[in-house]
């Protein structure tokens, strides 16, 4: 059984239909990037995926015991967070909430999680650290890491590497990989990034208007419907 | 601390200064969310909508906070619905209303015949203005905003720091941002008889900004924020007191004199 079956799924954006009759299915260890330009629907099908927005048509279907409250989600940032005052660790420890329930503090084994997040990503050191004035990439990483909080299955990523530095963007990369192949977390990235998704991801969806692509990375590489994709963003080096 | 064992051997002023610690308290826990998310004009506009219920239950000789409370509510409900709906431009819609409410308010007390003091201590305040019942009604109310905040604490800032995250991972950001819209307009409607309607927010505003001058993580600011915000209630009260100046107007002043101190400090700290 896949964690998250589209069947037939049909979404709206402001009552207008962005993604007509979609189907694909995300099983465990999955590492599927949904690429697409801006306007294709990236951002409304992650949204019909974790749940905010229901589909039209069709059904969006999680199994393997996947429920909401065990998917990590990493947002764009948005205007608000950039002068928020607050610390590593309270960001952090704000992904727990969903383990939380009714209970209005957080228990032991949650901080212990906390903790575990950030030394996986190195960023132990910066705990009481204000987030407005890390780098871009750190703050990235600390809300990957209020993401692994949250998550026991399933990541799902907005653009994670938009705005950052090669050096940053590569790092990240690799750190999502592990976090796919070494503990076993799936992956749902939506990106803009086409190379990096060949690199990194077993599985692409590819959103282009009227026309898209779903298979495993090796299917669209040597398939017609990547052509226009891969020399355009010279692709010609793979 | 003489002068103040004096001022509260007053009833009148005991009263104004339990109600008033209260809601200064309040407002700034609440202030700190509603800056942040740049909802600070929700309480300017709930007050002006507290002024124009304020003159209609008086109109109507009824009893004021239990007309305004449920009006001012449901005028939270609104201008939360307004701000959500990204089709009206939420700033317009929050002026609209206020402007609305302020002139109905304005017209109403006119025409039930009353004189211009009455206007005069709706819009800025009158320390005479608290009853005995008022000031029980006000602890309590006082207590469920207390309560609330530090139950919810966690999912306040979750929900404040970045929705789309809460709501994904499955927090009911809907309610929050009810119950915050709520416990806002209760904390309004109890504060601004003694601090006028258009002054009340300053009470929201002032701490919360002073404060994300002073400190950059999250609980610091709240305890900050509350903190202050009491102890400028305190001399402003005090001052007014001392002087005979208007209560409201005062304690905004020594707001301004704490927001002034900490651009100060906050510029040192830097260097």
């Amino acid at each position: 059984m896949a964690l998250v079956t589209c069947d037939n799924v049909t979404l709206s954006y402001d009552s207008k239909p962005v993604i007509s009759n979609l189907s694909f299915s995300v099983f465990s260890g999955d590492y599927l990037c949904i690429l697409g330009e801006n306007g294709a629907g990236k951002s409304t099908l992650m949204k019909g995926i974790l749940g905010l927005l229901k589909p039209v048509s069709g059904k969006i279907i999680y199994g393997d015991g996947l429920v909401r409250n065990e998917i990590g989600y990493l947002p764009q940032q948005s205007e608000i967070q950039r002068d928020f005052p607050a610390s590593v660790k309270e960001v952090i420890t704000s992904g727990c909430l969903n383990k939380c329930g009714i209970l209005p503090f957080f228990k032991k084994s949650q901080k212990e999680a906390v903790r575990k997040n950030m030394e996986l990503l190195g960023i132990s050191e910066l705990a009481g650290k204000c987030y407005q004035d890390l780098s871009g990439g750190q703050q990235q990483r600390v809300l990957l890491a209020r993401a692994l909080c949250a998550a026991e299955k399933l990541i799902v990523l907005d653009e994670p590497v938009a705005g950052l530095d090669p050096v940053v963007t590569n790092e990240l990369y690799d750190f999502i990989k592990i976090l796919n192949k070494k503990y076993n977390l799936s992956v749902i990235m939506v990106s803009h990034d086409v190379n990096g998704a060949i690199k990194n991801a077993t599985h692409i969806l590819h959103l282009d208007h009227d026309d898209m692509f779903y298979g495993t990375v090796k299917e669209y590489i040597t398939g017609d419907f990547s052509k226009k994709f891969l020399t355009l963003d010279g692709g010609d080096n793979l | 601390m003489n002068i103040f064992s004096l001022m509260m051997s007053y009833p009148f002023m005991m009263r104004a200064v339990v109600v008033g610690v209260l809601v200064s308290l309040c407002a700034a826990l609440l202030g700190v969310c509603l800056v942040l998310r740049k909802l600070s004009m929700i309480g300017d506009g709930l007050s002006h909508v507290g002024f124009g219920a304020l003159a209609i239950a008086s109109a109507f000789g009824l009893s004021p906070l239990e007309i305004t409370i449920p009006i001012v509510i449901a005028a939270a409900f609104l201008l939360l619905r307004l701000t959500e709906n990204s089709k009206i431009k939420g700033d317009s819609a929050i002026a609209i209303i206020s402007t609305g409410a302020l002139a109905l308010g304005v017209i109403i007390i006119s025409v039930s015949q009353k004189g211009n003091t009455d206007l005069n201590n709706y819009l800025f305040g009158s320390i005479l203005a608290m009853s005995d019942g008022d000031m029980v009604l006000s602890i309590v109310l006082s207590a469920i905003v207390l309560i609330l905040f530090i139950l919810f604490y966690n999912k306040i800032f979750a929900v404040t720091f970045d929705e789309a995250f809460a709501r994904a991972t499955g927090t009911n950001t809907g309610f929050f941002n009810v119950l915050i819209a709520i416990l806002t307009a209760v904390v309004i409607v109890v504060g601004m008889r003694m601090m006028g309607a258009m002054l009340i927010s300053s009470l929201i505003i002032f701490p919360a900004i002073t404060s994300m001058r002073l400190f950059k993580t999250f609980k610091p600011v709240i305890i900050s924020s509350a903190v202050l915000s009491v102890i400028c209630f305190l001399i402003g009260i005090t001052i007014s007191y001392v002087y005979a100046t208007p209560t409201g107007a005062s304690i905004v002043a020594v707001n301004i004199a704490a927001l002034l101190l900490s651009l100060l400090i906050g510029k040192i700290i830097k260097r």
